[in-house]
């Protein structure tokens, strides 16, 4: 076990790369500490396989290095790595049996077989399949193969570290929640490193310590799922987070004076002048209803009630903003405007947010 | 459940493809039953045989050989068209250019007529002008289809190997394709070697087109005429007369009816049976459980 340095990886497919668009991963340093728990969230296509890929060894990046520990692996072959993946479909040998799949990664490196045994048994009743071991592996559900594909990551014990790669897509419900507890066991009991790749945030806030938050090629944020939700460094963590997602709205900010739609807002720091697309962050728990002519305007379109709060969809000016009201909280008849909470009110530059401290030195 | 309306008129739809089918299959099939039980002496004129014709094809020392010799060659060209198929397909590239120039040039023997590959291996094979004969005369090889049985049979199966291994392998390349990649790199995280990689993931993916080719190919080879045909005439002597051969000197060569068309039923009875026992042997361990 060691931990896994990333230095200036960056990928693309395309043998020529030229344009920002043709590389898949772009320029990236990333440390992933030895004996972490990571999720790595992002949309569909956004580099979270690629990465994945390149760390396991089926991709050779097109550039950087990648160092286990103070070994340079970057052209070593999977095999030589010792690194344990799960992919997002169900990979079994069919003509196998159960205990034969199992088994499979341990009899490839030589182990004896009481010891294979001892281990199969042990992954068996960890995935809940000690039963049907001897069943072949051909005719069993997906849900089914998709557990033997997860014991077969989990059977070696001596991994530098466990990829797994959206692994519960084809899980049920129920299940899925079993199996992720089972894994967060398992990242307790033995410490392997392990990244776990999803799209899923609720999956990926209660399996890891640090997520990491891909967007187009690129690690925009990583940290706990609190830093996540508290301070989102590009809207789209704002926005992938959460549920809703943080509302962006376009403003105008000149000192700590933000201007929304004609309504003025005050911040609690001063950003002296911004260039660029200025807009301002606030999640939807940080937005308060009211009446008069203070805040910023705002008109209701629908009310959702999803059980222990309502959720307010609404607009202000021509930008979606939603609201949360806690639950047992009156929605007045003529709330006409919404009030941010200041100290949850983030300013973001070309998507990025401006770190207050800074802006206020440079102003 | 469903209540299904039941109405036996339905049956009146499905008439015309019986009356198809009886016209394409069923008749043909019983006018050669008619002649399997018949004898005639010209004239359109026949006697009741009974079972007389089928006793004799069984019986027949010559018709024995041909079937033996008919064993032999499909065993032969199945041991040899299915694992090279195996290897070419395994070998072929997975996309790009070079793999549609690949599958072109694999398709081209099987797009050349029977008679046309028989006539470019007679001539091919010949002593005196044909590449193959004349370059091995050349290096001091007594090579001679016409005269050397041996010879003969190597030239028929060299021609059959080459003529359909492209089918074997585009079969088996359609199967390989079909591998969605995720294995090929789970395999990788596993460490399984090549060996297990090919026994573990490709040849239970190729299962269902590996029976497809070998059917076909047992088939097709245990009916082959025209290609021996054509090159060798089924000599010299007897030692390239298949089945179909001396099915079709007997039918027309001696109009011999009568026998011809019980030959025939157990010609197509043999086909059958180990047809059956190809696919039964090969779908056993496909059930599941």
């Amino acid at each position: 076990m060691t931990k896994i340095i990333l230095e200036n990886l960056a990928h693309s497919y395309l043998p020529n790369p030229t344009k920002d668009s043709d590389w898949a991963l772009k320029p990236m340093n990333m440390t992933w500490q030895d004996g972490g728990a990571y999720a790595l969230l992002g949309s569909s296509g956004c580099g979270k396989s690629t990465l994945l890929n390149i760390i396991s060894g089926l991709l050779v990046p097109s550039r950087g290095r990648i160092l286990f520990g103070d070994q340079d692996v970057t052209n070593l072959p999977t095999a030589a790595r010792n690194i344990a993946q799960v992919f997002q479909f169900p990979v079994v040998y069919d003509t196998m049996s159960v205990r034969d799949n199992l088994a499979f990664p341990l009899r490839n490196r030589g182990m004896a077989e009481a010891d294979v045994a001892k281990r199969v048994a042990e992954v068996a009743a960890m995935i809940g399949m000690t039963d049907t071991l001897d069943r072949r592996a051909k005719g069993l559900t997906a849900d089914a193969k998709q557990k033997i594909s997860l014991g077969r990551g989990m059977v070696r014990q001596d991994v530098n570290a466990i990829l797994f790669d959206e692994p519960l897509t084809v899980i049920d419900p129920h299940m899925k929640w079993e199996l992720r507890t089972q894994l967060k066991d398992l990242h307790r009991q033995f410490g392997h490193t392990m990244i776990y790749v999803t799209h899923d945030q609720t999956e990926a806030l209660t399996f890891a310590d640090q997520v990491v938050v891909m967007y187009d090629g690129r690690v925009v944020q990583a940290g706990t799922p609190q830093a996540l939700f508290d301070t989102p460094e590009h809207t789209f963590v704002g926005y992938f987070i959460g549920s809703p997602g943080m509302n962006v709205i376009d403003a105008q900010v000149n000192g700590n004076i933000a201007t929304v739609e004609g309504a003025q807002i005050a911040l609690m720091h001063g950003f002296g002048a911004l260039s660029g697309k200025t807009q301002l962050g606030i999640r939807p728990e940080f937005l308060r209803l009211s009446t008069g002519d203070d805040g910023l305007p705002y008109q209701i379109s629908r009310i959702e009630d999803v059980g222990h709060h309502r959720i307010l969809r609404g607009k202000v000016g021509t930008a979606d903003v939603n609201v949360i009201v806690p639950e047992g909280q009156p929605i007045p008849a003529d709330a006409n405007r919404i009030i941010p909470d200041p100290a949850h009110t983030h300013v973001y530059v070309d998507d990025w947010r401006v770190d207050p401290a800074k802006a206020e030195r440079a102003a | 459940m469903m209540d299904k309306p039941v109405n036996n008129r339905a049956w009146f739809l499905v008439l015309p493809v019986l009356l198809l089918v009886a016209f394409s299959a069923v008749l043909p099939l019983m006018t050669v039953v008619n002649y399997s039980v018949q004898d005639t002496f010209g004239g359109n004129e026949f006697f009741w045989a009974g079972l007389e014709w089928f006793d004799e094809v069984i019986h027949s020392d010559r018709i024995r050989a041909a079937l033996g010799r008919q064993i032999l060659f499909s065993a032969i060209i199945l041991a040899i068209e299915i694992p090279l198929g195996i290897f070419v397909a395994l070998n072929m590239p997975k996309k790009g250019f070079w793999a549609s120039f690949c599958l072109v040039l694999m398709a081209l023997p099987l797009l050349i007529p029977w008679n046309v590959v028989g006539t470019i291996w007679q001539v091919f094979g010949r002593v005196d002008i044909g590449l193959l004969g004349h370059t091995l005369k050349a290096l001091g090889i007594d090579y001679n289809y016409v005269n050397d049985a041996i010879d003969a049979w190597i030239t028929i199966i060299v021609m059959d190997v080459w003529h359909w291994t492209s089918l074997v392998a585009l079969l088996c390349y359609a199967g390989l394709q079909s591998i969605p990649d995720a294995y090929y790199q789970a395999a990788k995280i596993d460490q399984a070697s090549r060996w297990k990689v090919f026994r573990y993931i490709e040849l239970p993916r190729m299962q269902g087109v590996l029976l497809i080719a070998v059917l076909l190919r047992f088939m097709d080879s245990f009916m082959i005429y025209t290609e021996p045909f054509v090159v060798t005439g089924g000599g010299p002597g007897n030692a390239t007369t298949f089945l179909s051969i001396d099915l079709v000197k007997t039918a027309i060569g001696q109009f011999d009816l009568g026998p011809a068309a019980a030959f025939s039923l157990i010609y197509f009875l043999v086909i059958l049976l180990i047809s059956f026992v190809f696919y039964t042997v090969m779908t056993k361990d496909q059930g599941g459980q």
